[in-house]
This record gives C-alpha cells, structure tokens and sequence, in this order.
C-alpha cells in the first residue's frame, strides 16, 4: 500500500482530523498516569510540542486528559516529544526556586537509527530506508529486547517505529522509570558493541573470555547474517564492500584469503573460508582471533546513542506521533509480527484520515445521546472516537497498545493494593 | 572544628575506634581543635597528593607497579598512611601511624570544604579520592577488606553451591578473574545491578534478571561505588554549610586559594576577546592549533557541517582563544550555509546553541572551554563523529597518514605511536607540538587544548594569543579576590590591615603552590 500521496503541506489539514478523532488519548492516559500509583505523575510530566513553521514549545504540562486532548486540539502540534517527571508541574517551572525544580523520572529509552549504520550498509544513506537494510532493525530489536529482559530483568517493553529510519524502545519498568542517569549509561554502554567515528576502521574488538552477552548477541546475527549480509548486502561479492571486509581481517589471514578469492567467487562459500580461517587462528594465537565474529557484529550489531538513553530529561518522540516528513504514525510494534513487519505499511495520517472520510456513510453517530451534561458528553465523543480509528488502519496498533498497557495494569494493580494495605496499618 | 548540625560521636575510646583501620570511608568528621598552621599544613599536603594521583592515573595503568609504587612514594614523603601495618588487629602501632591516619582524616575533611563549591571542583576531587581509595584498598589484605566491608554495612547475599555450578560456564566467561578453580574456591555474591554499575557498563560481570554475581576477589568495584556515591553526597551537604564557614575571615582565603590552584587555568576568562580575526582561522588552525582542534576545523570546512560534540568542542575552545559572540555566530553560520543549512534554519537551529556557549541563553552557564581529560574521558565520537581526542579515538593507521599529511617527520611519528600505544596521549599531543614547532622540549605539561595554542602563540614569537596565560590570569583572580575580602571586611582599620597580612602569608604560601603545579 503506497503513502496515498501525502503531502506535508496537508498536514494543517489533518492533523485536526487526527487529533479530534483518531489519536488515541484514552490509552495515552491510561500509559503516562501508570494507575494512579503516585500521586501527580501525569501531571509532573513534561510534553514538547513543535508547531507549525518551527515553533518548538517546551515544558507542556497537562493536570487531566481532558486538559490534555483540548490543548492538543488547540496547538495541533507537528511533532510530540515526552519528557520526565519532574518535582513540579512543569508548566509552572518558573515559578520555582531555581535548583529545586529537577526532573526525577522517566522511561529507560533508547534510539536506534539508521544513519549510524551508513559504513556498512550500501543500499541506502542518510535518511533513506529500504527493506533490505531495514533487517538491521530487525536484528537490532531481537537483540536488545533479549538483554533487557533476559540481562537486566525488564518486562514492560514497548517497541515503536519511528515514522521514518528508526525504532525506539520505552522500559516502562518502575525500576527502570527510576534509575538515575549514571546507571542509565552503564546500561547502555553494557549494550554497546560498535564503538569509533569515521576514523575508525576496526569497530569492533574482542578478547577471551567472550562474554555471555556477546554470545547470545551473536546467535541472535547468524540468524540473519547469511541473507542479509552475504545475499542482500553482497558485502563479500563487490570490490568495495569486499575490500571494506578484509580491512578488518589480520594480515595472514587476510593475503591467504585475498589468494582463495581470486577462484572462490559465491559468498556463502567466501564467508565459509573466512569462518575456517578463524578457527584456525583460534586455535594458535591470543590476539585478533574472533575476526569473523567481529565482521558480523561491525555489520549487524545495534548501534544506540547512549546520549539518549544517558539523561532522565531527554525527550523521545511520542508514541502516535506524526511525523512531518513522511506522514506516517509513529505506531507501537508486536514483536510477534516482527519478520513481517515493513515500515513502508504503517500508515500515515493522509492514509487514515481518508479511510476515516469513506466509512462515515451508514454510521449511526448516537444523536441520540447528545446529552447537556457534560460527563455524557464526554463518553459520546470517545466512544465515536473508538469507533472511529477502529475504522481505519490504525486499529490494529491501539489495539496491540492495549494489549501493552494490559500487562501494566496487572503490575499496578498489585502496587494500589500493598499501597491502600500500608495505609491500614498502624 | 565544629560543622554546624552535624551530630557528634560519643566513643569510648576514640584514639583507637577512630583510627582502629588504615582505609576509611571518611563517614565522620574530625571531632578536635587544630591549630590554622597545621590547617594550613595538612592541606596543602593532601591536595599535592591528589594532585600526584592525577597525574599517575594519566601517565600509568591505573594498578600497575609503577603507579602503585610512585603512590607509595608519594604518600610516604607527605606522611600519609601508605601500607596496610602487618598487626593491624592488635593496637594501634604507635603514635607515628596514628598521626598519618588523624592527618588523612582531617586533610580530607578540609578539602572537601575548599572543592564543594562547584560541579568541575567535585567532579576532580570525587575522582581523585576514588583512585586514592581504589589504590589503598587494593593494597589491603583480605581479613581487612572484610573488615572494612563489615565496618560499613555492605551484606551482599551469596549464592549456594548448587546455583553456582549451575551457572559455572557463564561465570567464567564473564570475567577474567574467574576460572574453573577460582570459582570453586570463592564464594558469589548476587547485588543488584544498580549497585555495580562501573561492572556492568564495562561487562567484566555476569548479569541475569538484573542481579550480578560478583567473585569476592572483586568486591572491590562495590565498594568503590559505594565510596563514590557517598562522598557524592556529603560534598553536597557540605555546600550548604560553606556561609557559616566562609564567616571565618582565617579560613576563606585559604579555601578560595586551594580551589583556584587547581582551576586557575580554565580559560574561562577571555583575555583577547577580538584580538583574532575571521580569516586568520584558517592559517592558525595549521601553526598553531592541537590536533583535535586542526581536525575539527578541517572536517567543518570540508562538510560545512559539524555534530553536537564536535561543535561544543571547537566552538568552546575558538571561545577560549579569543572569538567574541557575533564573530563566533559570523563564522558558524558562515560556514553552514556553505552546505546544506540555509540562513534561516542556522538562525533557528544552530545559533541558538552558540548563544548557549556563550552563557546567553538558558541558565546561562558560561561554559568553559574542554581540558584534555575531557576531551580524552567523556563523549567518544561515534559514526559521523570528529570531535575527541585524535591520539586516543583515531586508529593508529589513520593517525598515522594524518601526521604524515601534515608533514611529520616519519621518526617523529613513530615517537608519537609508541606514546600512544603507552596511553600517554596527552604526552603524545606535546611531541606533537614540539615536532611541529621545531623544538627540542616544549618546556609546559599539556593538559588543556587552550594551553597549546597560548603556548604556540609564544614559541612562535606571536601577540595574538595572550602571551603568559595561566599565571597572569590567575593573579588577575588573585587581585580581584583580594579587594573583594577588603571590602567584605568590616569594623574596624585595625581588623583589615590583619585581613591583609594574612592574605599576604596566604599569598606567599600558595605562590609556592603555583610553582609546584606549574613545573612539568
């Protein structure tokens, strides 16, 4: 399904459209005020809005959904970005004594973008995507999720597409929510592999003992290497690409596969000696023997910004944001689909808004329940809103949202009744 | 010394409890009264050992022999506690090693005063105290590190030995301390991740469900986390009390005094705001700019571009040479529109974040240029990056063709790698200089971006860029300061003429430290 032709200069258009009746506030509260277990946490929250023409507004702050969606439909913000919870409202900020106004929490999140892989993808640069190279986040995702569950014993992850070249990750784990900056950058750093600028050749190095994570990351790259890289990238069929390869390649090694490559010419074949090679350089010397491995983490291992992860203040686009220059939602991810998944599918907010415009024939719009009051009121419009994204492609998204949010509750649940318990107790 | 709300400790039989361990966690503050020489003495004294620390920690692998034993020398010379007493449980071995631990109590409690003041100042005199400590506890023998562990309320559980042997092929290959007989020897104990960080994010542990499993021989890195987050927080406690202590006329010169030595040369200071022009950039950039600066002007001028990091470094440091505001914004944007960014989004975008480093905007921060420890320590470039520190983030054969672009000599060169290789990059950068300004000694210790360039600047005979830098800046400071503890002085002629002759004692002392920190 193509983009249905969206133009950004629509988006003054749409995007009423999308925040009257497609955004899903309901949800959105019911995530950001994590059952209502501490007190004011939705409204010490910090929102950034950028408007039209480039107007960016910080330090937003919402005391009820109700708040929330009217502003949102006020503004019709460009882009959302959510921030930490602060010590106070932070739409009050200025009146604080300065010092005392601190951000205290917020998601453990991490970005994963594309551009960081430019050195060793070829089908695309910059800001392009394919579906070639899209494994890359594929692979990425697997990986990460598995640590962060397995390692560090997190269980409230949500994966979202970022609406253009990358994915994001939010732990929403209380004691993720809770860690302080510094732990938040061993995290990260734990989870980087890829380390140097454009002066680096060899990003990757490893020594004995290989680290359980290391390994656990590398079963998860076998998985894909073979049709990513030696298929679809041809990193071992071009000269470029090949040339590229064997930089990272000891010199012996190298000259004697430099001799097998001039009569071997079917990658598969040419990684299989390149594996024999460092086998047996494993066996004989200490140093530069995990090359092969190296190769395949340089090619396929994550590559995180630990800047993003590192502050509790940074802010990270919102989940169901829009992004200005390909139209498209930033949707949650299952990761039940996550081989299936292509980024050119999700939909974009031109694409919605029309399926929307095309099922209003035959609704039956509750007329009869437009009350005075202003609670009914309320329940009219969010159940013709549900109604509403129901009707178009982004349903499949809330309701794997949903699903999220589900398995959250069921943890605050139990924090509200040890709470109301203490409470008891004297 | 009494601190204002700080409870005091009722021992039974304080010479001994107090001092009852060579290494401590400095939990309580000395209790005594002290003369203002032995104030004064003590230190002094400390702050050169802090100040050794720094420069061992740069110069050799932290843990070697070499570095533990110019720190044993050092602390032998200034009378600080340097080995662990073989009797240790009996007695305390006599007055002579009681005095060095009371003098490591108390030393230790005044600088705090003196490096409270400012995130830089703590950041320093945090990571000083960890690598003193780390270095002293390692020096301990196993009962005694117990010892301290139990004296200071770290019980980590451990794991049965079913557990263990369960998960002996992760352990092992999770660090190099344990093998398949060390794992049966020792006990694991399972810590929260949250309280091993400096493990974790460097993987030397095992990690599952968020706990790690620490050998015993490592507890170490806990302890030292432990011992970090806690001096942390007491430096910030100690902020709060500075007013009542800067009240104390005898004090205050002194404490500004120790805090200065060390920051004296930030550079922070502009001293030739204008004297450089637009177009000499690109000329300096080759005579008289380090690599990592070179680098980075080069890399803007070819990309029109340049990332966050790099242009926090550069920009910073064009600010420490002498570029005003509007010159930076005019060569910035300059530059940019040469690429892909049109006037106007450099307007929204980037000038905003000139201002920044300007302390226009925002909290206002002025910020200061990058040291080398800075450059070298934090931020690593990444992909797309050019910022850093060229001796320690490039690869040694593109390090190589680089200085070979530049015209250094090949011997030259391969003076440079080996100091590389060494980690001495700091070193690395002065032959750098030399090499390239044709001199036998550059007669200076490198250790901030903007130092090199005043320096060239003088080699090379020039006006521009502030000849004799660090010193007169810091007499300038030293004046200011002076008329500034005048004028608070109240009462009476008599009162700020001792004022006076005690900034002058002062001023006579710390002359003598200026020189110590001054010499290579």
């Amino acid at each position: 399904m193509s983009s249905q032709n969206y133009d950004s200069a629509c988006l003054p258009d749409l995007l009423p459209l999308y925040y009257r009746r497609l955004f899903p506030f309901s949800q959105y509260y019911r995530w950001l005020n994590y059952g209502g277990v501490q007190k004011n946490y939705f409204q010490n929250r910090e929102f950034s809005f950028t408007l039209k023409d480039d107007i960016y507004v910080r330090y937003q702050s919402f005391s009820t959904q109700t708040e929330l969606e009217k502003e949102m439909q006020k503004m019709n913000p460009y882009k959302i970005d959510i921030g930490a919870i602060y010590s106070h409202r932070p739409s009050q900020h200025n009146t604080v004594k300065s010092g005392t106004f601190q951000a205290l929490e917020k998601e453990l999140v991490f970005d994963i973008d594309m551009t960081d892989y430019d050195d060793v993808r070829s089908c695309c640069s910059a800001a392009d995507i394919c579906c070639k190279c899209w494994t890359l986040m594929t692979i990425a995702i697997r990986i990460l999720d598995r640590a962060l569950r397995d390692d560090f014993g997190f269980q409230q992850l949500l994966w979202v597409y970022s609406g253009r070249r990358g994915v994001h990750c939010w732990v929403c784990d209380e004691g993720a929510r809770k860690l302080s900056s510094a732990a938040r950058s061993a995290v990260a750093e734990y989870l980087s592999l890829v380390k140097g600028g454009d002066e680096t050749l060899k990003k990757v190095v490893l020594t004995d003992p290989i680290h359980p994570f290391i390994r656990e990351s590398l079963v998860l790259v076998e998985r894909y290497f073979s049709r990513y890289a030696l298929q679809e990238q041809d990193i071992l069929g071009r000269k470029e690409s090949l040339d590229k390869v064997l930089s990272l390649i000891p010199e012996d090694a190298r000259k004697e596969l430099q001799q097998y490559f001039q009569n071997e010419k079917k990658p598969e074949t040419r990684w299989k000696l390149v594996k024999d090679q460092a086998v047996r350089k494993q066996g004989t010397s200490k140093k530069g023997q995990h090359f092969e491995k190296e190769i395949m983490l340089q090619y396929c291992y994550p590559r995180l910004d630990v800047n993003v992860s590192k502050g509790v203040n940074h802010l990270l686009k919102s989940p169901f944001s829009v992004h200005p220059k390909t139209g498209r939602i930033s949707v949650p991810m299952d990761l039940k689909e996550l081989e299936t998944f292509d980024p050119f599918a999700v939909p974009t907010i031109s694409q919605i808004c029309e399926e929307l415009d095309r099922a209003k024939s035959g609704e039956e719009d509750g007329k009869s329940e437009d009350a005075k009051e202003k609670e009914n009121e309320k329940d009219a419009a969010e159940r013709r809103r549900i109604r509403d994204y129901k009707r178009t492609s982004l349903a499949k998204y809330v309701k794997y949202f949903d699903q999220f949010l589900d398995g959250m509750a069921r943890s605050w649940k139990g924090e509200l009744l040890k709470k109301s318990d203490l409470q008891k107790d004297f | 010394m009494q601190f204002p709300g700080r409870r005091k400790k009722f021992l039974t039989n304080p010479q001994t409890e107090l001092y009852g361990h060579p290494v401590q966690f400095y939990g309580e503050p000395p209790l005594e009264n002290i003369s203002l020489a032995e104030f004064e003495a003590f230190a002094v004294d400390r702050l050169k050992l802090l100040k050794t620390v720094e420069n061992v920690g740069v110069s050799y692998l932290k843990g070697s022999n070499q570095y533990s034993d110019k720190l044993t020398a050092e602390s032998k010379m200034l009378n600080f506690p340097y080995r662990p007493d073989a009797d240790d449980k009996k007695a305390l071995a006599g007055p002579s090693e009681y005095d060095k631990r009371r003098k490591d109590h108390i030393s230790h409690f005044i600088l705090r005063l003196a490096y409270c003041q400012t995130e830089d100042l703590r950041r320093w005199f945090i990571q000083q105290e960890v690598d003193l400590f780390r270095y002293r506890f390692n020096a301990l023998f196993s009962e005694q590190k117990l010892e301290l562990l139990h004296r200071n309320n770290l019980q980590y559980d451990t794991i049965s030995v079913e557990e263990k042997m369960g998960l002996k092929d992760e352990l092992i290959n999770s660090s190099y301390t344990v093998s398949a007989i060390t794992l049966e020897q020792q006990d694991f104990y399972k810590v929260p991740f949250q309280d091993a960080l400096d493990l974790v994010r460097a993987r030397k542990v095992y990690l599952q469900a968020g706990y790690v499993y620490i050998p015993h021989k490592d507890i170490v890195t806990i302890v030292l986390n432990d011992f970090r987050t806690r001096l942390s927080k007491s430096l910030a406690l100690t902020a709060r009390s500075l007013p009542a202590v800067h009240s104390d006329e005898r004090l205050q010169p002194l404490l500004n005094h120790l805090s200065h030595a060390y920051v004296g040369q930030d550079y922070s200071i502009q001293k030739n705001v204008g004297k450089i022009s637009l177009d000499q950039i690109d000329s300096l950039s080759g005579k008289s700019f380090p690599l990592c600066m070179r680098q980075l002007h080069q890399s803007l001028r070819e990309n029109h571009h340049l990332r966050h990091g790099g242009r926090m470094q550069y920009g910073l440091f064009l600010k420490g040479i002498g570029l005003s505001l509007e010159q930076a914004l005019q060569f910035w944007r300059s530059e940019f529109i040469r690429g892909k960014v049109n006037a106007d989004k450099f307007d929204k975008a980037y000038a905003y974040s000139v201002r920044h480093m300007f302390g226009k905007e925002g909290k206002r921060t002025d910020y200061t240029p990058y040291s080398c420890m800075k450059v070298i320590l934090s931020n690593p470039p990444s992909q797309g990056d050019h910022h850093g520190c060229p001796f320690r983030h490039s690869d040694p054969e593109l390090l190589k063709q680089k200085l070979q672009f530049y015209k250094v000599s090949a011997s030259g060169i391969s003076q440079i790698l080996e100091l590389v290789k060494g980690m001495h990059f700091q070193l690395a950068c002065q032959k750098y200089f030399e090499l390239t300004h044709n001199i036998e000694d550059a007669n200076f210790s490198l250790n901030h971006p903007n130092q090199y360039f005043i320096e060239s600047q003088k080699a090379l005979g020039g006006g521009g860029g502030g000849g004799g830098g660090g010193k007169e800046i810091k007499r300038e400071v030293d004046a200011a300061q002076r008329s500034q503890e005048n004028l608070a002085t109240r009462g009476s002629a008599a009162t700020q003429e001792a004022a006076a002759d005690a900034s002058k004692g002062v001023v006579e002392m710390t002359e003598d430290l200026d020189s110590y920190f001054q010499d290579a």
